[in-house]
């Protein structure tokens, strides 16, 4: 005789299981059995998120994914494909296992508002009730912080190309059209950004192509940080010894203007004028936080329990990834770490017990400083009870130097965390 | 924790342990969340699809001394004695049993 699950879930909530074990009423199948979880944003946070609050829940939740790209494409390593090392298609996955092996309902639309009293999301084509509702939506931009920069220039003439698509591809194009001799200019905006190593493996990247097709050509880093703000050691090594010369680092150099004709970039000190112009603004929770009314007061971040990812601010709205307000790095495996943790603690709310008290989730991010080498930081974060956060643990750290086998592990990186976001 | 163990024991009362492996009866949901960052690397519940080891399957107790090993540095790695000093043995304790119940 073999029960299948839903007869198992009849059945034990019949009777012998809440008889034998009343303190154990609310097993998953339980009250949470039927409950409905939206989740607004596909990316790393939110499609893990989906397929683990079906999988964790044996597919007694019901869970809609609201995204507005019909695909999946890769932020982390979309900065190799400036050099040519991989495609944009390479990077660019379907969610169809998502709707078909794990039984979420992925909705390909736009969220424009949501009651959190209802307990409603308003799509531009529909609307959609919850029990509990996950906030993923990534990064947005601060445009009004640069002069002569808004989405539209940035989709034209200055790409940021911080969210892998079309705009790394012009990104590329506009390096591959770049005369020798020429400048490529990237700026990073203050800490805390979307990526962190991010800016400083691009210059690798872009310098790479360099190197190989317009030696006499320069990338210029105009830093708002006063120092390179991750794997610092690692990266200045890099540059040094992979591309000398090439690559000039402008420390305190905040982007206050462009000129979008005539690609200038303007800072507090300096004029820099540039043959590719690539500024990544300031960024902030991704605008559905806003809508949704979990962005701190005056703040640009969201602040949440850590134990469960609900927001401080809003009952039954929960938000992960990089849309946190948390010591926490913001990159795509941090992402799919807190979506676990908050799947976890959404199956244990809606059946109406705690969430685990306890938390330990890990990050491990590489940067390819080649097409063949990399390096990586790899920390463990831990809740601690008393500052009610998320803390580093001791004995993370980066590599001691750049290798070829960390760039081989960083491709199966790619390949084994998008499996486990989306396969 | 209990939901899984509960419903593992009362299977057991009922069909004799033919719907759920064993081992199951074991594996808390605190392993299971410990466990679920490794993913990243390893593939969802340890079933990794390239590269990287597998942990489904894996023997616990090689699961721990791994761990134990890279926490100590008597084993050198090129992540994962960053990862494991992160951790308790307790902990390895854990993740050792969720992966050892994973069909590899």
């Amino acid at each position: 005789m073999k029960l299948n699950r839903r007869e198992f879930i009849k059945f034990s909530a019949a009777g012998v299981a809440l008889a034998a074990f009343p303190g154990c009423a609310a097993v998953s199948g339980g009250k949470s059995k039927g409950a409905s979880v939206v989740v607004i944003g596909g990316g790393f946070g939110g499609a893990t998120a989906a397929k683990y609050i079906r999988m964790w829940s044996q597919g007694t939740v019901d869970v809609t994914m609201v995204e507005r790209n019909a695909q999946f494409v890769s932020c982390p390593m979309s900065n190799t494909v400036l050099s040519g090392m991989r495609t944009i298609g390479d990077l660019t996955r379907e969610y169809h296992a998502l709707k078909n092996k794990h039984g979420v309902n992925v909705i390909n639309d736009e969220v424009v508002g949501i009651d959190s009293q209802k307990q409603t999301v308003t799509l531009k084509k529909g609307q959609l009730r919850y029990d509990r509702l996950v906030v993923a939506p990534g990064v947005d931009f601060i445009w009004d912080e640069i002069e002569g920069l808004n989405a539209q220039v940035s989709e034209s003439d200055i790409p940021h190309a911080w969210k892998a698509g079309n705009q790394t591809i012009t990104l590329r194009k506009q390096l591959e059209s770049m005369p020798d001799g020429g400048v490529f200019a990237i700026s990073v905006p203050k800490m805390p950004y979307r990526c962190p190593p991010g800016p400083y493996e691009r210059a690798c990247q872009v310098a790479h192509y360099l190197k190989q097709h317009k030696p006499k050509s320069k990338v210029i880093l105009l830093d708002a940080n006063s120092d390179i703000v991750s794997k610092k050691g690692l990266f200045r090594a890099a540059w040094n010894d992979l591309y000398p010369g090439m690559i000039d680092y402008h420390a305190d150099a905040t982007v206050k203007k462009v000129n979008a004709a005539g690609r200038v970039a303007t800072t507090e000190f300096e004029d820099v004028k540039a043959d590719v112009l690539n500024v990544i603004p300031p960024m902030r929770a991704g605008a559905v936080a806003k809508i949704a009314g979990v962005v701190d007061d005056g703040g640009r971040w969201c602040p949440v329990d850590f134990l469960s990812y609900e927001s401080t601010l809003q009952k039954n709205i929960h938000v992960i990834g990089d849309s946190v307000l948390a010591a926490l790095p913001k990159s795509g495996h941090m992402a799919t770490s807190q979506a676990k943790i908050c799947a976890a603690a959404i199956i244990d709310m809606l059946g109406g017990t705690q969430p685990d008290g306890d938390p330990a989730i890990a990050n491990t991010c590489y940067s390819m400083v080649s097409t063949s080498e990399a390096m990586h930081v790899a920390n463990v974060y831990r809740f601690d009870k008393e500052k009610k956060s998320m803390v580093s643990a001791p004995g993370g750290g980066v590599s001691e130097k750049r290798t070829e086998i960390e760039g081989t592990l960083a491709g199966y990186w790619l390949e084994n965390i998008l499996n486990d976001v989306l396969a | 924790m209990k939901q899984i163990r509960v419903r593992a024991i009362v299977i057991a009362c009922m069909v004799g342990c033919v719907a759920v492996p064993q081992a199951m009866a074991e594996v808390s949901n605190h392993a299971r969340n410990l466990s679920g960052s490794c993913a990243a690397c390893h593939g969802t519940d340890g079933h990794s699809v390239n590269g990287t080891p597998v942990l489904a399957g894996m023997d616990r107790k090689l699961f721990i001394a791994q761990m134990k090993a890279f926490k100590s540095g008597e084993r050198s790695a090129t992540v994962m004695h960053q990862h494991a000093k992160g951790y308790s043995d307790e902990e390895f304790e854990l993740m050792a049993d969720y992966f050892a119940a994973q069909k590899r």
